[in-house]
């Protein structure tokens, strides 16, 4: 009990420097936590995908569509339950800055294949009925500040044009991973203009969504369906919803790793402070342990007070960090939400930011507790004056 | 004043392990600093040295990159009639129509698939980037054939872009007859093919875009607003520096607030790790500002010396964050631009504005993290100081 | 060695009945907490040029309050501490950092030298507060360093030093800029016997030889009997004549 008092006191020894250092140490939880939550925002989309969903798309790359006509192939293969499609659109909301997924999608499949997007049934029925009708994510909708029955005009980088849209559904997710920023509007219109003004365009699917009766033969479904359209003009490529997430993650890998080895650094920058701390501590009560010792303390007793006291002040900051991240997260994801449509703090993170404490406390008291188990008690009390 | 300098750094130097840490602390920071600067410079310079100022490209009305826009057979033969045009050595215009698709293929390393950008080129195409493009290795393709030629970057990371190697893509083989080197530009991350074997390969009616070189660039404005609005044409003019500056502004400007945030937070650490040095380097030496305070020194004598102190460490730390970013300059970082969703790689670039930046930014961790302990140790007095 | 100090002060010039110093109504307190704790009380008296004054008095009677006062680094609460017909009380506090620069030497218990600076660079410290060049400041040094008899020692770290050897360091710093006035609290208070005999040597010569003017705070009765003239302080009150006999 004393030997907790003491560490407790030594460690408010001096205020200003405990203070300062449990600020740091702050400040460094809160950046690492949201290092790792924009690391796991990138794989909120992998997340969120279902097994039991396959995507079909152009074997050569995205931008090159499949024809219509592969729908009611794709239906026929062992296995399928269900197909829809649809086509990444690309428009822009006024200005390039307002970036958002927006797809014309083939909707009474498509939100049978997603339970996750959930919409009030009056909504959906007026949805279904009419061709000029979106459904729009309850955060894209808050983000821009649109209601039902708001016309949206998006510009075509794709297809040319201004396209007109009228807002008749808002989805929320079922998750928290769910993502709430896309916009879905009918592949009819899309189609049917398409006929006026790009015969040549026109009845293509970007990409086909698969639904499998049993989602442990999702391999297999999906070899057969890239067999069947093998040495065609357009070959398909089939992977589950996952494997097509990860793939476009794999594509921005470098940025990842950059920020991974960036959220080392923070580790490392103050680690040096905290160690910075501890030597300074132990250095200027040098002859208190030499006092300690000549009373016959042993040196494990000296350990546990140096490493006591590290851990008091790194746990101290571990603490204020976790509680500050939560706020500091929603500050953030409110206002970088067009870069990072799902950002939540994650238990793990939680649980690395403690363990990561621990460590830094552990390690920047290894060097001056070594100093103070070697001291002299000669040497050390002649500098007590 | 030599003195005062000795006084400060011996200082430094008699609590080694002290200043080391904090060191390392304000190293670190300038390294991350200097490091993002360096991958937004990287990224800036390849897109910028890849177009030409006198070099105009057309895409259609509203696309934002090639990728997504089409010129028709007719609108460009419209265009290439157009009387700015330069003309080469043959007495035709330098004008040249092109398809950009993106295709998949597989890394070397890790054998996942990223999106690559092919571009279908004719004569001039090679004319118009003469600037910029140099074969290294093998020989131009044969015109109407399915040889092509890979860019440097592209020939080392993707399975079958090598010399002698070949892809297979839209039902052919196409071999790899040649590697061009087009420097730090964002031609190095591409794949060169025929422009007709190309469009009949992928069943592709319209060009992606058409680039030309302007007999005298005064005359782009003119030129721009009179096609832009000739009713025959849905088509947007720009010059070719202009137009790559586009592509990265969504990439440079995540990297910058990226950058600029982590920056921020992370220095505020190296800030408190120097302030904690400096206070704990004041209440030391109180006996020392003392006697330095009765020999008749001034309370800014004392400011200046701790000052100079906490400077010193950050200068040195900077200085060595700065060395340790500059073996950046060996890596190229290669990833996926969002805007364009195709392949780029660019390298880390040290300019000597970013190494001004970064010691001018060490300097300015240094001062705010001093600048309060040595107000504190001038601001004490003499009494209570020699006590 | 005198022949060798040409540029400090020449003996001659000396006259002993002139008021170097003059004292007036000091008086001193201390605040702690609420509580005023007044330390000297209705002091006055002078010191003539070249004198050799030791203060004496038990541990809290004011006597290094009182030299704090002389030596301008603390300010009296009221009263007149008239130096060469400055009174430097009314100094701000910049322009009395100029007149200890150029009036005060320093000797204290500790030495209080700069542990980073060696012997030599110690003595220039005091030196840079003057418009000396580098060629005079070096001489002003070397000549310092003779006088105290350390040549030998001047590229050595005060920790590479004995305590005498620091003392004399110590010394040589406060007399080497040729100052008014040599302020000495407690010089022999950490020094062996042998060491402080050194000491007092010294400043005894410093004294007699080259007239520099001398107030020591000391303890040590041997020490004071090294004085010219010696007094007394208990309580915060000057006594005119001796209490105990030396």
């Amino acid at each position: 009990m004393l030997i907790l008092k003491l560490m407790f006191k030594n460690a408010f020894r001096s205020k200003l420097r405990s203070t300062l250092t449990i600020l740091g140490l702050t400040l460094a939880i809160i950046a690492f936590g949201f290092l790792r939550t924009v690391v796991e925002a990138w794989y909120a989309g992998v997340e969120a995908s279902s097994a039991s969903r396959l995507v079909t798309r152009n074997a050569i790359s995205l931008i090159f569509p499949l024809p219509i006509a592969y729908k009611e192939k794709i239906r026929q293969i062992e296995g399928v339950e269900m197909v829809s499609y649809g086509q990444w659109f690309g428009g822009i909301y006024i200005d390039q800055k307002n970036f958002f997924a927006n797809f014309a999608i083939e909707p009474e499949s498509y939100l049978k294949l997603y339970p996750e997007y959930i919409i009030q049934d009056e909504h959906k029925k007026a949805f279904m009925k009419d061709r000029k009708g979106a459904v729009v994510g309850q955060k894209l909708v808050e983000r821009f500040g649109w209601k039902i029955g708001d016309n949206i005009t998006l510009k075509g980088t794709i297809y040319p044009g201004n396209w007109e849209f009228i807002l008749l559904g808002i989805y929320k997710g079922k998750d928290k991973t769910t993502d709430e920023s896309q916009f879905f509007f009918h592949w009819d219109y899309l189609n049917e203009n398409l006929k006026k003004t790009a015969p040549s365009r026109a009845d293509h699917a970007g990409f086909y969504l698969v639904g499998v009766k049993d989602p442990r033969f999702a391999v297999p479904v999906s070899e057969k369906i890239d067999k069947q359209f093998k040495n065609s003009l357009a070959e398909t490529l089939t992977e589950t919803e996952r494997a097509f997430q990860l793939s476009f993650i794999y594509m921005t890998e470098a940025i990842l790793v950059v920020i991974q080895i960036v959220s080392l650094i923070v580790i490392l920058i103050i680690l040096a402070v905290v160690a910075n701390t501890m030597a300074m501590s132990v250095r200027e009560r040098l002859p208190e342990f030499a006092v300690l010792k000549s009373l016959g303390v042993g040196g494990w007793r000296i350990s546990l007070l140096i490493f006591g006291e590290s851990l008091v002040i790194t746990s101290i900051g571990c603490i204020l960090g976790i509680l500050l991240t939560f706020p500091a997260a929603k500050a953030f994801a409110a206002e970088m939400s067009n870069y990072f449509p799902v950002f939540i703090i994650t238990q793990e993170t939680i649980y690395l930011d403690i363990a990561i404490s621990f460590l830094i406390g552990i390690i920047a008291a290894i060097f001056p507790t070594i100093r103070a188990i070697r001291v002299q008690i000669a040497e050390s009390l002649m500098r007590v004056r | 004043m030599r003195i005062f300098f000795l006084y400060s750094l011996r200082n430094l130097l008699s609590r080694r392990l002290t200043t080391i840490l904090t060191g390392i602390g304000m190293c670190l920071v300038v390294f991350v600093f200097a490091s993002i600067l360096m991958l937004s410079e990287g990224l800036r310079k390849t897109l910028v040295d890849t177009g030409s100022y006198d070099n105009v490209i057309i895409v259609r009305k509203g696309a934002t990159s090639e990728v997504q826009s089409a010129v028709e057979r007719h609108q460009a033969a419209i265009l290439e009639t157009q009387q700015e045009i330069a003309l080469g050595a043959d007495g035709k215009p330098l004008f040249a129509k092109e398809l950009v698709v993106l295709i998949n293929l597989p890394k070397r390393d890790s054998d996942k698939p990223s999106n690559v950008v092919i571009r279908g080129i004719e004569e001039n195409s090679l004319i118009l980037r003469q600037q910029q493009i140099r074969i290294v290795e093998g020989r131009m393709p044969k015109p109407g054939s399915s040889e092509i030629l890979a860019g440097i970057n592209i020939a080392q990371r993707f399975k079958g872009a090598g010399i002698d190697e070949s892809l297979t893509f839209a039902l052919r083989n196409w071999n790899v007859v040649g590697i061009f080197d087009a420097g730090k530009t964002g031609f190095s991350s591409e794949v060169w093919a025929d422009a007709d074997q190309l469009m009949s390969a992928f069943r592709r009616q319209a060009y992606s875009s058409v680039v030309f070189k302007l007999k005298d660039t005064s005359e782009f404005d003119e030129l721009k607003s009179r096609i832009e609005t000739d009713p025959r044409l849905t088509i947007e003019a720009k010059r070719e520096v202009r137009y790559y500056a586009d592509q990265s502004e969504a990439m440079s400007s995540f990297l910058r607030i990226l950058g600029m945030s982590l920056t921020i937070i992370f220095s505020l650490g190296a800030i408190i790790g120097a302030m904690i040095t400096m206070y704990a380097a004041v209440a030391n030496r109180i006996g020392e500002i003392g006697t330095l305070r009765s020999l008749g020194f001034q309370r800014s004598s004392i400011l200046l010396a701790f000052l100079m102190e906490s400077l010193l460490i950050s200068l040195i730390g900077g200085v060595a964050g700065l060395i340790l970013s500059s073996f950046l300059q060996f890596f190229t970082v290669s990833t996926m631009n969002f805007q364009t969703f195709s392949e780029l790689a660019f390298s880390f670039s040290l300019t000597l504005e970013i190494a001004l930046m970064s010691i001018f930014f060490s300097i300015i961790m240094g001062f705010l993290g001093g600048v309060l302990p040595a107000i504190r140790a001038s601001r004490m007095k003499i009494v209570d100081l020699l006590r | 060695m005198a022949l060798e100090l040409k540029y400090l002060k020449s003996k001659k010039q000396m006259d002993f009945k002139k008021k170097f110093i003059e004292i007036r109504d000091i008086y001193k307190s201390y605040r702690r907490g609420n509580l005023i704790i007044p330390v000297l009380e209705n002091i006055s008296f002078d010191i003539v040029e070249g004198e050799f004054l030791a203060l004496m008095g038990p541990s809290g009677s004011g006597k290094s309050t009182l030299l704090n006062l002389i030596a301008g680094i603390d300010k009296p609460d009221s009263g007149v501490i008239s130096i060469q017909g400055v009174d430097i009380t009314t100094l701000s506090e910049t322009e009395l950092a100029h007149w200890r620069a150029s009036n005060v030497g320093f000797i204290f218990q500790f030495y209080n030298l700069i542990p980073v600076l060696t012997a030599f660079e110690n003595i220039e410290l005091p030196l840079l507060l003057t418009g000396l060049s580098k060629q005079e400041r070096h001489e002003h040094v070397i000549l310092a360093l003779k006088i105290v008899n350390l040549e030998d020692r001047m590229h050595h770290f005060p920790g590479q030093l004995s305590g005498g050897q620091q003392q004399r360091v110590a010394i040589a710093r406060a007399f080497v800029t040729d100052p008014t006035i040599l302020v000495a609290d407690e010089p022999t208070g950490d020094l062996d016997r042998v060491s402080a005999e050194d000491v007092l040597e010294l400043m005894t010569r410093l004294n007699f030889e080259l007239g520099k003017t001398i107030i020591m705070v000391t303890h040590d009765p041997k020490a004071a009997k090294k004085a010219r003239q010696i007094q007394y302080l208990e309580k915060g009150i000057m006594h005119a004549h001796p209490q105990i006999d030396v």
